[in-house]
């Protein structure tokens, strides 16, 4: 009997444990939220203005890179982003009122925007990036709202997700919520000009840029969103360059113009953007204002060094390129790139020094000789030169001969790419 | 007399620089369409042609408007091939409109039909590959695993007689690409990778020709230790565990 009445007080603080915790997980998951208004009936319809504005940081947003599938129409969701945990499906952000947006209040959004939860109260997945949209001013997104529910409704009903147990549940982004999430605000940092502060409000907030450009854990949060020291995307496998590390995509030793350039073109004198970033260049950057683009491009040249540990590529003693893989070399890629990997400028990036061939990562290398690539067609380039798809022509190990050579010629002193590597990216690129 | 080797030696150097100029002349850079579109002709072919397979069909001379109405589905997913769709991705209508109307404007020779025979020199190479391989690209024998009557190995390897040319062609080229896979280490698409598309087209076409003997079976085993490890297949002596 005393076993037994000892079992129930142990039962007794395990439940009182567990309604505790829920009940922390709770109020760090709502503690603070306002009162949601419903939509006011008859608004007037909103001015030219704020409309134009409101499309405007909707673009900086990217929103529609995620919100339109392929060939579908803009805004109306269902494309399939794939992490690590399953597929979860974007959602309509036309102004259906069945599947869309038509029902929602501005209140509404900006929840969704600065607290990830839906209309409808749900815990939203953190692949919608409000842990940094969280960061964006109620005045934008009260305007991107307004721009949004100009749209032409589209009646596309959202797509469930295809998540795997347990985080297909709310349970499960509660707690992720509780680990990771707080609803917070652009702090503005006084001892830096105003430009800086305007570059640092759209790289953490609308750009979301270390979506990408930051490593994540095992339950796929980021460290922080103004940690930009690069990482691997997940399941795509492109690797997200450091934005600060000298040897990676930092640019802080560029002239301004050039990464001012590079966001608004895709293309600059010592760098071009493909893969995942071509999407964002084309989709979102090229319309920023040259104002804005400068502020963006001010704050980047301002990240931090980070210390040099990472510099093994460079302390790297030289190797001897393979016969094999300077063949390759010269059948396929010499044309383009060069005798001696100088590449063209404007049209072909030189692969002599270029830190798109000697990054640690070589993840994006593999990618581009397997996938091919343009940079995105832009008003500042409209017309982007190519590079064919390899694929159907190199097998792993001839890929990973290739890019040994190029990794290891003309001064270049990065680790060898191994047939493994080569053949675990062509899985990723296949699906 | 004595000079004669230097002679021969200076015009040794003379045909190869010449060699070389003319191969870097070959390709000089210049910022046309056709330069901006090398990511096209690299499969295509370097003039929008048919290769032999016929697995990137010829896109000089055909309507602009078709030509661009398939960049379009491409990109959109229209026609699903994801190598397509996600090369011209990042690409504006008014850029594919401009590509398309490139091809479209090339005028080039046809290549003769293809002979439903095999050619002579077609035969000559299917012959080596197929019963020899290519030691120097460590590409063994078909024979080798798929028996030397070429009627499969028990209980694993098919047979490769029997079969009409257009599906021996489309299973090597989706091999090649990776459309079919098999069990990692996945020995024939490391062959097929290996093949160059000609290859593949002479294979084809010869093995098509060839007649099925007569109460055609699978060998019972491999002759020989198969000379690829197969995720698939089991190694020779295993199946009798």
């Amino acid at each position: 009997m005393k076993l037994g009445r000892a079992a129930r007080i142990v039962a007794l603080c395990a439940l009182a444990a567990i309604g505790c915790v829920g009940a922390l997980v709770a109020w760090l998951n709502l503690r603070g939220e306002d009162v949601v208004r419903p939509r006011a009936a008859g608004t007037s319809s909103p001015d030219a203005t704020l409309l134009a504005r409101g499309e405007y940081l909707t673009r900086a947003g990217d929103c529609l890179g995620c919100h339109t599938e392929r060939g579908g129409r803009p805004y109306a969701g269902g494309r399939g982003i794939e992490t690590p945990f399953g597929t979860v499906y974007s959602s309509n952000l036309t102004p259906d009122p069945r599947t869309g947006l038509g029902a929602w209040s501005a209140d509404a959004f900006w929840r969704a925007l600065h607290r990830g939860r839906s209309m409808n109260g749900r815990l939203l997945y953190p692949a919608f990036p409000y842990p940094n949209y969280t960061h964006v001013g109620r005045d934008d997104a009260d305007a991107m709202f307004a721009y949004l529910q100009s749209l032409a409704p589209v009646e596309q009903p959202n797509r469930a997700h295809a998540l795997r147990f347990p985080f297909d549940t709310q349970v499960a982004v509660a707690v992720w919520r509780a680990l990771y999430f707080r609803p917070a605000s652009y702090a503005v940092d006084a001892q830096r000009s105003a430009e800086w502060n305007r570059g640092a409000y759209l790289v953490e907030g609308l750009g979301h840029c270390n979506a990408c450009h930051s490593a994540r854990n095992a339950l796929g949060a980021t460290v922080g969103t103004l940690d930009l020291q690069g990482g691997l995307i997940p399941v795509q496998n492109w690797y997200a360059p450091s934005l600060a590390s000298p040897l990676e995509a930092g640019v802080a030793a560029w002239p301004r113009s050039e990464v001012v350039r590079l966001l608004k073109t895709g293309v600059a004198a010592n760098g071009f953007v493909m893969g995942p970033m071509s999407e964002v260049v084309g989709n979102s950057t090229q319309h920023l204002s040259d104002a804005d683009a400068a502020a963006m491009a001010t704050y980047l040249q301002s990240l931090a060094t980070p210390p040099e540990s990472d510099n093994d590529a460079r302390a790297r003693t030289a190797v001897a390129p393979s016969e094999r893989g300077a063949t390759l070399y010269h059948d396929h890629c010499v044309a383009c790139h060069g005798e001696q990997g100088q590449g063209v400028p404007g049209a072909y990036p030189a692969l002599a020094g270029g830190r798109a061939a000697t990054m640690r990562s070589p993840a994006n290398l593999v990618h581009v000789v397997l996938e091919g690539g343009f940079p995105p067609t832009t008003a500042g380039n409209p017309r982007p030169f190519g590079m064919p798809p390899f694929a159907t022509r190199l097998s792993d190990a001839d890929v990973a001969e290739l890019l040994s050579f190029v990794r290891e010629s003309w001064g270049n002193r990065a680790p060898a790419v191994s047939a493994l590597e080569v053949s675990r990216a062509r899985d990723a690129s296949a699906r | 007399m004595t000079r004669e080797p230097a002679a021969r030696r200076v015009a040794a150097a003379l045909v190869l620089m010449t060699a070389t100029t003319m191969s870097l002349a070959a390709a000089p850079f210049e910022d046309t369409v056709a330069q901006r579109v090398l990511a096209c002709t690299g499969c295509h072919g370097p003039q929008g042609r048919a290769a032999p397979d016929g697995y990137y069909p010829r896109i000089a001379g055909k309507p602009a408007g078709y030509l661009y109405n398939q960049l379009l589905n491409f990109r959109d997913g229209r026609r699903p091939y994801l190598l397509m769709s996600r090369l011209l991705a990042p690409l504006g209508d008014a850029y594919l409109e401009e590509i398309a109307a490139h091809f479209a404007a090339l005028d080039l020779p046809y290549a003769p039909p293809a002979a439903a025979a095999p050619s002579d020199a077609q035969r000559a190479l299917a012959v080596r590959l197929v019963t020899e391989g290519d030691a120097s690209r460590h590409m063994p024998a078909c024979a080798a695993c798929h028996g030397t009557a070429l009627t499969g190995t028990a209980p694993s390897v098919p047979g490769l007689l029997g079969l009409p040319r257009d599906y021996l062609n489309a299973q090597l080229g989706a091999w090649r690409e990776g459309k079919r896979r098999a069990q990692s280490p996945d020995c024939m698409s490391q062959v097929a990778r290996a093949l160059a598309p000609e290859e593949i087209a002479a294979i084809g076409s010869w093995l098509a020709t060839q007649p099925v003997p007569a109460g055609a079976k699978p060998a019972a085993a491999f002759a020989t230790t198969p000379p690829l490890e197969c995720g698939g297949v089991a190694p020779a002596g295993a199946a009798a565990r």
